[in-house]
């Protein structure tokens, strides 16, 4: 899920994304074999990241792991940044392939990193399982300065467990000549959304672009929030049970049937093509398109949030952030909290530097918000005001990858086949009772 | 695992297309061996072009089918095709009813393994005596006659042999079904065979191992149990096979 969710390393270079899924279909084994994914990443690396690291003043080495980004620069710039910390020897491996997997494999042996990144923070079962540290103190003064709802999403029972790197968002876009041409204004509602894109569907040309699968995977969470809802309640219950819910999701039905989504695009909602290339009139995609839109369409396009249901609801739009974490397994934990600390709350520069030189990304601190020239003006600072203003994590940490299973399940069955939602939300809550007292007990 | 209704409909998605596909490749690459063998100019090119898809990775191919050939919009091969009889477009891997995506997968499959099998028959065809053939033209028998009586039973010892490596091909599906219908780190609750279904739980962030292995051994189970009765019925190793 927490792949799906930040989206970032295809944002830019879907060539990267078709190794990625070429390397797992042919390679699954290495995800198997955390410890042999481990040593044959390292041993490519070691070269370059040896290179790369000064010589540590104590001696200690630290491995610390990333997915492969996308964008050109960000290796090299988080080398830089390992080798600039004086205090031990930091190796950094750049891992492409199923980042997620054999991270998390990884993490049951002695061959895995001792910091390293994860989609949202670390998972509920790795805390439980006690694989990652508690960074609640690293934090400490600077707690305020981060993006609310993704700090709480990396906390658990009041201890925080990663510290959130840079934050990527999606939102709703649309070609402003197109619906200028309709006669429309961007829509407020649900229902007026469900208009627009009946009155902007003509010809070849479809209205609204949710992903290939008509929104089932992509559109669950954005849905129960737009109805006021959420995943689970304050008090980590069951969230939707609620004849809103089955409305909200019901209205992805209603848009599959009246024809106006975009299906079956080359390339899915992650990437702006089928925007630039006048396939659909609006898209739900991420911020890191926002450069090739620019690029394919110069300023004809803008920026909303995920409408709200009605009266009752709220507009949202969807935030994530790869969170830095800290390995039990370190052989160091302290000096690997340490180095944590040092590059993901004191150094600034560097921060700032990350999410804005490579990628399009918004930093996670909002004081450097102000900073990233990138965000200054445009839609780049409207998508940056969404964010601070209805941004909404994910999904919450309780919401355990069984749970988003069962409901990307249901959601197929709802928005593909018509499935009745209220009877697929009583199979969602079943699992996810089960799994919320595994979690909890 | 067994009560668990995701995992049977695994199962029976798994064994649906064990049942469809199995049949289907042997027939289509019998038939093209049959034509190959009878063709007296360009045999070789036909052989070679028929044989080359066997060369290409099922990813590959799969995200050829997914991208290219069947993607929803109407530059799409197929739906560029359904054009020109002015049909609408047809978003192929979209839609759950009607299944357009089997159509997908199948084809898919039957482009990349067709060839090889293909190659087999040959190989099969080609050892048949000439002097058989000729006996059964002297005794009047032409065209299904001969192939019914003497082409199918001298392929015997292929057919068992293709039949048993179709099987395993099929059971082993993993890739084009992975590579056609995930989305972003989803997967639709259908057409979700055993194998994709446990990469999700077990090698997934999921990471239980627990059900993963119980489901594994649930399908080296089947796999064995499938195994055993092919051999019982075509009564595979008896001597003078």
């Amino acid at each position: 899920m927490s792949d799906k969710q930040i989206g970032r390393e295809i944002g830019q270079a879907l060539g990267a994304h078709l190794t990625r899924r070429s390397l797992f279909a042919l390679g699954g084994a290495a995800a198997v074999t955390g410890a042999l994914a481990a040593c044959g990443s390292n041993t490519g690396r070691e070269p370059a990241a040896t290179g790369g690291a000064t010589g540590g003043g104590s001696g200690t080495t630290l491995n610390q792991w990333y997915h492969q980004y996308g964008e050109a620069g960000t290796q090299q710039a988080v080398e830089k940044y390992a080798a600039a910390y004086k205090d031990a020897t930091v190796k950094v491996s750049w891992k492409p392939g199923d980042y997620d997997q054999s991270t998390a494999a990884s993490l049951l042996t002695d061959a895995g990193p001792d910091v390293f990144e994860y989609g949202n923070g670390p998972t509920i079962d790795m805390i439980k399982g006690g694989q990652v540290v508690d960074l609640t103190d690293l934090i400490g003064d600077t707690k305020s300065d981060f993006n609310p709802s993704i700090l709480e999403r990396m906390t658990y029972d009041g201890k925080t467990y990663a510290i959130p790197q840079v934050v990527d968002m999606q939102l709703l876009v649309y070609r402003k000549s197109m619906l200028d041409k309709a006669g429309i204004t961007p829509p407020q509602t649900i229902d007026e959304l469900i208009d627009a894109a009946k009155k902007l569907t003509q010809g070849n040309v479809k209205g609204l672009f949710l992903g290939n699968d008509g929104g089932a995977g992509l559109m669950g969470g954005p849905m129960l929030w737009s109805a006021g809802l959420d995943y689970l309640t304050k008090d980590n219950q069951f969230g939707f049970d609620d004849p809103r819910a089955a409305t909200a999701l019901g209205k992805l039905r209603e848009m599959w049937d009246a024809k106006v989504l975009l299906l079956g695009a080359p390339k899915d909602w992650f990437d702006p093509s089928a925007l630039t290339a006048g396939l659909t009139a609006m898209q739900f995609t991420g911020l890191w398109t926002f450069p090739d839109l620019k690029k394919g369409l110069g300023d004809d396009f803008g920026v909303m949030a995920w409408p709200a249901l009605d009266d009752q609801g709220k507009a949202s739009v969807p935030v994530g952030a790869y969170g830095s974490c800290v390995s039990a397994k370190s052989k160091d934990v302290e000096a690997a909290k340490k180095f944590a600390k040092w590059l993901w709350i004191d150094q600034t520069a560097y921060q700032l530097d990350f999410a804005t030189a490579y990628g399009f990304h918004i930093p996670s601190r909002t004081s450097l918000i102000g900073q990233a020239s990138t965000l200054t003006s445009g839609q780049a600072a409207e998508a940056a005001k969404l964010a601070t203003d209805v941004g909404h994590a994910q999904s919450p940490i309780l919401w355990t990858p069984k749970c988003a299973t069962a409901f990307g399940d249901a959601m197929n069955r709802i928005v593909k086949e018509g499935a009745d939602p209220a009877g697929e939300i009583a199979k969602v809550k079943t699992v996810a009772d089960a799994e919320l007292k595994r979690v909890l007990a | 695992m067994l009560r668990d209704p995701a995992f049977r409909s695994s199962l029976v998605t798994f064994l649906a297309f064990a049942v469809f596909i199995v049949p289907t490749t042997f027939v289509i690459s019998l038939g093209a061996a049959l034509l190959v063998a009878r063709t007296r100019v360009m045999q070789s090119f036909f052989r070679t072009v028929f044989f080359l898809p066997t060369a290409c990775s099922y990813v590959v191919a799969a995200l050829v089918w997914k991208m290219s050939i069947f993607s929803g919009i109407r530059s799409g091969l197929a739906n560029a095709v359904l054009g020109w009889f002015g049909a609408d477009s047809i978003p192929w891997l979209s839609l759950a009813d009607p299944p357009w995506y089997w159509l997908v997968i199948v084809t898919a499959r039957l482009w990349l393994q067709v060839g090889f099998y293909m190659i087999l028959f040959l190989a099969g065809i080609q050892r048949i005596s000439p002097t058989l053939y000729e006996a059964a033209a002297i005794d009047g028998a032409e065209g299904w006659k001969v192939f019914r009586h003497i082409t199918l039973p001298q392929l015997r010892a292929t057919s068992t042999a293709v039949l048993l490596l179709l099987l395993i091909n099929a059971f082993q599906a993993f890739d084009e079904f992975y590579n056609i219908l995930s989305t972003f780190g989803t997967y639709p609750p259908y057409a979700r065979p055993p194998l994709v279904y446990l990469y999700y739980t077990a090698l997934g962030s999921g990471q239980d191992f627990g059900h993963g292995s119980a489901g594994a051994v649930i399908l080296t189970l089947i796999i064995a149990i499938v195994a055993v009765v092919q051999g019982r019925i075509l009564r595979l190793g008896d001597r003078g096979d």
